[in-house]
């Protein structure tokens, strides 16, 4: 019997002794978390040119690292304390739910399933885009209609992947993926002629397209098969981070409305316009009500640029049209709420 | 496994029934248990901390969890399978099982041709002939020594640079090896194809009775029957009568070039190819080092003893080398068929869609982590599990050789 | 080419050439006529083999070295010129990518201008391969050489003190993952191998036993890409809320228990191939479990598996590069992405070459190192 209750015991204490904290977080805990670390835990792909790569010195560049520069100068005031964490497509919401991230920017595409069963939100939109097909001109191919039998590279866990198979079993068509995982791989796979197409968002493919140097040798087919909104995203449950997340992104879009960029922000300052004022923390509270310093849209402004300043810098170069993406008053999608 | 804690205790009380327990730490029997329930119950402890963390976390980020998402439509494509698989049908379930049936592809098939290559070089070591000697062991000691990872990776960026199928326009060629994989004509499966092959394994079945009858005839009479008429009759005889009494069809469909691709014929794809190749090449400097040394470790006796009593060449490698060098191969080779098979995940990398890369994307597309994972974990232990099984089944037959 | 490596090698052989008298072994002519030409057949495959090394070295040398092209110039805005590249490509080598690559495939994005210490890092790392592979270190002091020199790594490549300055940990990469990756996985699994088999061993504690022989048999079971998988996806899950260890560490625990299951195999080895003698004899001196396994039984036994220890080392040392698959960037990954360049589009073959170069020259150094103690160790017990 003693020995029996020893053993119990001695069990007993040990699991009591080991049992976890169960520490709810708080409303706003990714943003204590932020500002206790001095830095913000950034998710990002690492290998996409235009979104985000390491340059030779091994600095991301890309309109996704930038974004994640945008989070980080409005919380912490220096775009550069950013931690990149490279993603794949397949760890990428696992890190951001199990807080290994504080934000994923990794052109991961807005979903119902998303958000409704990962536990998930996307905060804002940084790139309309849609899955097209990218094909090398000698096949003499016109159209995504006339790729019956194609054999087409994609990457596998990506929504392209889910919106091919549709596309094809609508039109009655048949396909053969080439689905490999690692970016370099798949396009290495393109090049070489494993398969007829590329499909993934149509910007990547643009992208991919630029940083060819025989880039006329390629062609981008006219058809858009679905609606690939890429955004921030956030974990679900936190809204004030999510909040700050979003209303980063829209302090990019309202800079870019109302013609501040980073190299006039400072005459800015001295503006009359009630709306830049409110913008750049001259006038009004909007940061303190978001939990953050008067000057975080400033911050944003100055040290990253606005929204336009940002495309420009990342995609442009590469030869891709602002198209849907320009803002709202120059015909495209990208619209800010008014901030006051 | 607290009831793991207890029965061991029981087990000691059986073994020394006349001796009581006392409650002493200077009696060994008791200090044994205190330490077994410690150390039971830390791991006990950790492995429950770890499940009321995920529990936890998964409440906390209402992340569903269960198996009932096996059952939902897949929607995924999948570029190689051996049954047939519709995305917008099939299941996840499916998909999974397609991906297991493939990793069953490549490890079956690599464990064949590998033991194959490696039995050949590792022979070819020890030749005589000095150039043939060094080759095979500068192969040996080249790819051991570099990952399979980037061996499998470079098979696949050389397969990709073959030619792509526009260059075989107007090829009139019956075999075609291209950037899209090697192309065969292949015969157009009936049942009577069916009927045929049972008809052969029956004949296998009857060649090992016959042959096992004219083992006991030469033990008797001291001269075998011959086995040879009877295998070729049965297993080669027998199945042609089958096919032929069926109507014997012969359809044979023909690759060709069609639209983008060829149609018809069967395929070998490029990355079934390369991760077959990468992992053969590379386990096969790993049994011909086994072999080499299985060899060698029959004692030069034997040998010579063999040669002695008159035995010819052939005989003294099958009756008196092989059989005692076969077990000293044997359990490092089976941990070389478990090594191909677990190598074989990394198909993952270069596009073939083995169950690792299946459940990756299932895990991908529904969020499921941990039932992804566990998924892969429990095909892999069973393969493991069933591969020791055999071969520690074949290692005890092999064992009883040596009397 | 020198006779004695033909006789060594023929010793090898179940059939020695030494019995043949001695007028023939000596000079080339016979030396030839021995080893390649001793019969038809062997004859046969001489000649087809030397054709076909000979068409694949001049078929490697012209590609490789008559046209590759080892630099290409600079354009005006500061950027590489990679056309010659393009043109000689499927003709000749692309040396030129690795001139502008090879720090970046061997650091990954370590501060640029900070890579002098993750270089030092990995001279640090070879020093101590070195100085652990002679006997005259194998003492208690080995150890604490070890956690010193580990320290000073650590140091170097964190930075933050001694006006070093501070480099986060995702941004290690290149060579020095690897070899973080491989010695920590072999150092912190060690002892733990050592303890499971142990365990395993045990009689006394058919509990521990089982539990031993459990973790064992399951880690053994899958495949290392599941266990970085499950560290990569899964283990978050795992710790409490707030508790995030990062990738490379997830992926380091990963190796240790993967690396633990292997070692702990052969350590067992070693104890099982003790005379029993040895254990019996420290019971008859009254020893305690302990005392007897420290002093007598297992120095002996880890005597013993060196060589398998060091091949289960080389093992751990090329499967890091599976940590390809969850996004680390260690040698072969970094590679890989410089491979991704723009610039360098198609030059792959060649960042294989240099990549396969390194693996082979760590992994081949160590490989007849072990096979050297291992014929001391044979000499040493047949004596």
């Amino acid at each position: 019997m003693f020995r029996l209750t020893v053993g119990a015991g001695l069990l007993a204490s040990a699991l009591l002794a080991a049992l976890p904290a169960m520490a709810q977080p708080s409303g706003s805990a990714t943003l204590d978390a932020v500002k206790a670390r001095g830095t913000l835990i950034c998710g990002v792909a690492g290998a996409v040119p235009g979104f985000s790569l390491p340059d030779s010195q091994g600095i991301m560049r890309g309109i996704d690292a930038d974004s994640c520069r945008n989070v980080a100068a409005a919380v912490l005031g220096d775009a550069n304390k950013v931690k990149f964490a490279v993603t794949t497509t397949q760890n990428r919401f696992t890190a951001l739910q199990s807080g290994e991230i504080d934000l994923l920017v990794r052109s991961t595409t807005w979903t119902l399933g998303r958000e409704a069963s990962l536990g998930l939100e996307f905060a804002g939109v940084n790139y309309y885009d849609g899955t097209g097909f990218l094909v090398k001109k000698a096949l003499g191919v016109k159209s995504a209609k006339e790729m019956d039998g194609a054999t087409i590279c994609v990457q596998p866990g990506t929504s392209t992947e889910l919106a091919i198979s549709d596309y094809y079993r609508v039109n009655k068509m048949k396909f053969t993926p080439i689905l490999i995982q690692d970016l370099a791989e798949i396009q290495a796979a393109f090049l070489a002629g494993r398969c007829d197409a590329y499909s993934t968002d149509s910007s990547a493919l643009a992208t991919f397209r630029a940083t060819q140097t025989n880039k006329d040798d390629f062609l981008l087919l006219p058809e858009i098969i679905s609606k690939e909104p890429l955004g921030y995203v956030v974990r679900k449950g936190d809204d004030k981070w999510f909040d700050i997340v979003r209303w980063s992104y829209f302090a990019t879009v309202a800079a870019e409305e109302m013609d501040v960029s980073s190299k006039n922000v400072d005459e800015m300052l001295a503006s009359t316009n009630p709306d830049i004022r409110r913008l750049l923390g001259v006038e009004g509270e909007m940061g303190k009500s978001l939990g953050l310093d008067a000057k975080w849209a400033y911050n944003i402004i100055k040290q990253v640029g606005n929204f336009g300043e940002t495309w420009d810098r990342n995609i442009t170069v590469l030869g891709v049209p602002r198209g849907i993406n320009a803002v709202w008053t120059k015909g495209g999608l990208h619209y800010a709420p008014p901030i006051r | 496994m607290s009831s793991a804690a207890i029965d061991p205790r029981l087990a000691n009380a059986r073994a020394a029934p006349k001796r009581g327990l006392r409650l002493s730490w200077s009696d060994p029997m008791f200090r044994n248990i205190v330490w077994q329930v410690l150390i039971v119950g830390l791991v006990v402890a950790v492995v429950w901390y770890l499940v009321a963390n995920t529990q936890h976390n998964l409440e906390v980020r209402r992340i569903a969890t269960g198996l009932g998402f096996l059952s939902n439509t897949a929607g995924i494509p999948i570029a190689e399978t051996l049954i047939p698989y519709d995305p917008a049908v099939n299941t996840w379930g499916r998909a999974v099982i397609e991906g297991i049936l493939n990793t069953f592809k490549v490890a079956v098939v690599g464990i064949i041709l590998s033991t194959i290559l490696g039995t050949l070089i590792g022979i070819g070591r020890l030749s005589k002939n000095w150039l043939v000697a060094k080759v095979t062991s500068v192969y040996v000691e080249t790819l051991r020594d570099i990952p399979v990872l980037l061996q499998l990776l470079f098979w696949y960026g050389l397969l990709q640079a073959l030619p792509g199928p526009r260059e075989f326009r107007g090829s009139t060629s019956w075999i075609f090896i291209s950037n899209r994989g090697l192309k065969l004509p292949i015969l157009v499966w009936e049942p009577a194809h069916w009927w045929a092959l049972g008809a052969c394994v029956l004949g296998l079945i009857l060649t090992m009775a016959w042959n096992a009858t004219a083992n006991r005839r030469r033990d008797a009479t001291g001269v075998k029957p011959p086995v040879w008429p009877a295998a070729l009759l049965l297993m080669a005889g027998f199945p042609a009568l089958v096919w032929a009494s069926l109507g014997a069809p012969h359809e044979i469909d023909f690759p060709a070039l069609k639209g983008f691709n060829f149609a018809g014929g069967g395929t070998i794809t490029p990355e079934y190819f390369a991760l077959l190749l990468g992992l053969t090449l590379y386990t096969a400097a790993y049994i011909a080092e086994i072999v080499r040394s299985g060899i060698q470790a029959v004692p030069k006796g034997q040998w010579e003893a063999a040669a002695a009593i008159g035995l010819h060449p052939g005989a003294v490698l099958k009756l008196i080398v092989l059989p005692q060098a076969l077990r000293v191969i044997i359990p490092p080779m089976t941990s070389q068929f478990l090594n191909l098979t677990k190598n074989s995940s990394l198909a993952v990398a270069i596009g073939f869609q083995d169950v690792v890369s299946i459940s990756g994307t299932m895990l991908n597309q529904t969020g499921q982590a941990i039932e992804g994972v566990g998924i892969i974990m429990a095909v892999f232990l069973a393969f493991s599990l069933s591969i020791s099984l055999f071969m520690n089944w074949y290692n005890a037959r092999i064992a009883l050789v040596e009397r | 080419m020198t006779p004695p490596a033909s006789i060594a090698i023929a010793e090898a052989g179940p059939a020695p050439t030494r019995e043949r008298p001695p007028a023939s072994v000596y000079g080339p002519f016979a030396w030839v006529r021995a080893n390649l030409f001793n019969g038809i057949f062997s004859t046969i495959v001489t000649l087809v083999l030397g054709v076909a090394i000979a068409w694949a070295l001049y078929g490697f040398l012209k590609w490789g070295v008559a046209n590759a092209i080892w630099s290409v110039p600079t354009t005006a805005t500061g950027a590489l010129d990679p056309t010659a590249c393009r043109a000689a490509h499927g003709t000749g080598a692309c040396w030129a990518a690795i001139n502008d690559k090879w720090r970046f495939m061997l650091f990954g994005r370590f501060p640029y201008d900070q890579q002098w210490r993750a270089g030092i890092c990995i001279a640090l790392f070879i020093g101590l391969f070195y100085v652990s592979s002679d006997r005259r270190f194998w003492r208690k002091e080995l150890a604490y050489i070890w956690a010193a020199t580990l320290a000073v790594i650590f140091t170097l490549m964190w930075g933050g003190v001694f006006g070093l300055s501070y480099v986060p940990q995702d941004e290690w990469g290149g060579l020095p993952i690897t070899l973080i990756l491989a010695t920590f996985g072999l150092a912190l699994a060690f002892p733990l191998s050592v303890l499971v088999a142990l365990g395993r061993r045990s009689t006394a504690l058919p509990a521990v036993k089982t539990l031993c022989i459990v973790y064992v048999e399951l880690i053994r079971g899958v495949p290392l890409i599941a266990l970085l998988f499950m560290a990569n996806v899964m283990f978050p899950l795992f710790m409490p809320v707030g508790l995030n260890p990062d990738k490379l560490l997830r992926a380091q625990v990963a190796i240790i228990l993967f690396a633990a299951a292997y070692l702990a195999e052969v350590v067992r080895g070693g104890l099982q191939a003790l005379p029993k003698g040895q254990a019996e004899a420290a019971d008859a001196l009254g020893l305690t479990y302990w005392q007897k396994t420290l002093k007598i039984t297992l120095p002996q036994a880890l005597r013993l598996v060196i060589p398998p220890l060091v091949n289960t080392f080389i093992g751990f040392f090329k499967d890091t590069s599976l940590v390809l698959t969850i996004g680390i960037l260690d040698l072969l990954t970094a590679s890989k992405t410089a491979m991704a360049d723009p610039v360098w589009q198609g030059v792959s073959t060649e960042i294989y070459i240099v990549v396969a170069m390194v693996y082979v020259a760590f992994c081949y150094t160590m490989s007849s190192y072990s096979r050297s103690i291992e014929r001391k160790l044979d000499r040493a017990r047949n004596r």
